[in-house]
């Protein structure tokens, strides 16, 4: 069908994308590589050297690396498990009849979208603060010493903040694979005698797993690199208490200006990352066979 | 059967549903109630829901004291900026592979989608590097361009799957009446992608407005965004709470409003077309 002037003025017309995103991916990518070799420090102009892998042989046993990666694992596992499991939760509660519905929906997802510095420093000061916060008045109210979140459970208190932001992504796209689910397999399933405990396990479980995988690949993308959240709650501490590996090169290089070591470490959170990246391309490669 | 037991199970189901989605919804609930207090009653013990002298006073100070102004409108420009150039750029990929496929159209679509992946701060030094060296830090052109880079991947794949919805056999019959190759973009493929291209656009701007990477390192004064301005309140001085409540509302506010109305298309452009 397309004749041979269509083809070449499709390539025209997808050029300036690949090229534009091409260079986006190639250029710094290529030039972090080439920093994570250098002794750099912005400190310090003029005095780069090449210095190997040293850099990595740095980042890799500085023990704030092990800490921050022990969070970074913590901070992604905490949010999915909250975030699947009250999803699932949530997706088959909006899924029943009742009355206004779509104004409950809207409520649930409302979170998603508040900026992450907005959500983070509401929560920091609102909530958990341990003088004026409102988890203060009402440990008071109970009797209670208040609990200062920030400083005593740092990393929980940011997965609390972060899970209560994509909570609602996790609801919107289950309960969207939820309403394709064919009401009518539930109620033969009911007619022959399944619980509703069996029906969940052995009809809507399976039907929404693929679901499911598509959340926790996406989330998990998104979730590694959680910083504003932590850039205005507890700048990482106290300590390395909620540092993770987003917010360690950040400090590495913003910080310390050491241009070096903080490439090293961005060039480690990449790796990381494409692990995820590529279950995540195979799911939705097949899905476009499809 | 199940509809036999409706009228009791549905005032159940009602109220949990309700009770949870306001569980939720509170925080926000919670920072909308307090921007309309005064400092003092912002912290008071025991909190009052609503017997409190309302006031407006906080939007007033927020407005005055801190250039609210600037910073609104950097938002406004850099998100409606990066979405408007993003969909300059995509429009034509996502037409062409969706309508004249080639054999390597998926492998340039799922490379698209690995730029995503790559996390931001694998190239935060050198952005941060060049941006300096070209003047661009703190410059609300730098971000329109980054923010279009990053968001790029997601506008191409939405528009694709978009386009590809539209059926092929109209722009054949279009060509068989004769229409030129103008005709077929402007009077046929344009009406029909149309609403794609606004979910594409809605979604893309409550994406940039809410972009917290890039915006938080690359700007200081004169160019930060609501993000960037609303993180300057986590050094506070003072009683602010009050303050950083009616600031967050102004700047919360716009996006709910979009996001109410961009519900489906959520799903569709975070997942790639994954989940419909």
């Amino acid at each position: 069908m397309a004749t041979a002037h269509s083809r070449a003025a499709a390539r025209v017309m997808i050029s300036p994308a690949v090229i534009l995103l091409l260079g986006w991916m190639i250029i710094p990518l290529s030039m972090t590589v080439y920093f994570s070799f250098l002794s750099y420090n912005l400190l310090m102009p003029g005095m780069e050297e090449f210095i190997g892998f040293g850099n990595y042989e740095y980042f890799l046993t500085d023990p704030a690396f092990m800490e921050a990666l022990i969070n970074t694992l913590l901070l992604v596992g905490g949010v999915l498990a909250i975030t699947i499991v009250g999803g699932v939760g949530l997706a088959l509660l909006l899924d029943q009849p009742m009355w206004g519905q779509g104004i409950v929906r809207v409520l649930v997802i409302a979170p998603f979208f508040v900026m992450p510095t907005v959500s983070a420093l509401v929560w920091k000061n609102m909530f958990m603060n341990p003088v004026n916060g409102l988890f203060a008045h009402m440990a008071k109210a109970l009797g209670l010493p208040p609990f200062d979140f920030l400083a005593h459970a740092p990393l929980m208190s940011i997965i609390v903040i972060v899970a209560w932001q994509w909570l609602p992504f996790a609801t919107l796209i289950l309960l969207t694979a939820l309403q394709s689910l064919d009401k009518e397999q539930l109620e033969a399933a009911e007619m022959d005698g399944a619980s509703a405990l069996d029906r969940f396990r052995f009809i809507v479980l399976p039907h929404m797993s693929r679901a499911i995988t598509v959340v926790i690949l996406i989330q998990t993308i998104f979730l590694l690199s959680v910083f504003a959240e932590i850039l205005v709650t507890t700048n990482g501490g106290p300590g390395y208490a909620s540092t993770n590996i987003t917010y360690l090169v950040y400090a590495q290089s913003l910080l310390q200006f050491d241009v070096g070591g903080g490439s090293a470490g961005g060039i480690v959170a990449v790796i990381l990352a494409n692990i995820v990246a590529i279950f995540l391309m195979r799911m939705i490669g097949k899905n476009l066979e499809a | 059967m199940a509809r036999r037991a409706t009228g009791a199970r549905k005032i159940v189901v009602t109220a949990i549903a309700w009770g949870v989605g306001l569980a939720i919804f509170f925080p926000i609930l919670w920072t909308i109630l307090t921007s309309f207090k005064t400092e003092a009653e912002a912290i008071a013990s025991p909190p009052s829901f609503l017997a409190f002298e309302w006031t407006l006073e906080n939007y007033v100070e927020v407005n005055s004291r801190s250039d609210y102004f600037l910073h609104f409108m950097n938002s406004v420009i850099i998100s409606l900026g990066s979405t408007l150039l993003g969909l300059l750029i995509a429009i034509p990929a996502a037409w062409s592979m969706a309508f004249v496929p080639a054999k390597r159209t998926k492998d340039i679509l799922m490379w698209m989608l690995s730029t995503k992946m790559l996390p931001p701060v694998g190239v935060l030094v050198p952005i941060y590097l060049m941006f300096r060296d070209f003047g661009l830090l703190d410059t609300r052109i730098g971000l329109i361009v980054v923010l279009t880079l990053i968001n790029l991947p997601i506008i191409v794949w939405m528009l694709f799957t978009y386009f590809k919805e539209i059926p092929g056999e109209i722009l054949e019959a279009a060509r068989m009446d004769g229409a030129s190759l103008w005709d077929e973009v402007v009077h046929v493929l344009t009406p029909m992608a149309v609403p794609g291209i606004a979910s594409t656009l809605l979604l893309n701007i409550i994406l940039a407005w809410n972009e917290a990477f890039w915006t938080l390192n690359l700007t200081a004064a004169k160019a930060a965004p609501l993000t960037a301005f609303i993180a300057s309140y986590s050094s506070p001085e003072g009683l602010f709470y009050a303050k950083l409540s009616a600031a967050s509302t102004l700047a919360i506010a716009p996006i709910l409003i979009l996001g109410w109305f961009s519900q489906k298309q959520l799903v569709r452009g975070l997942t790639f077309g994954a989940v419909k």
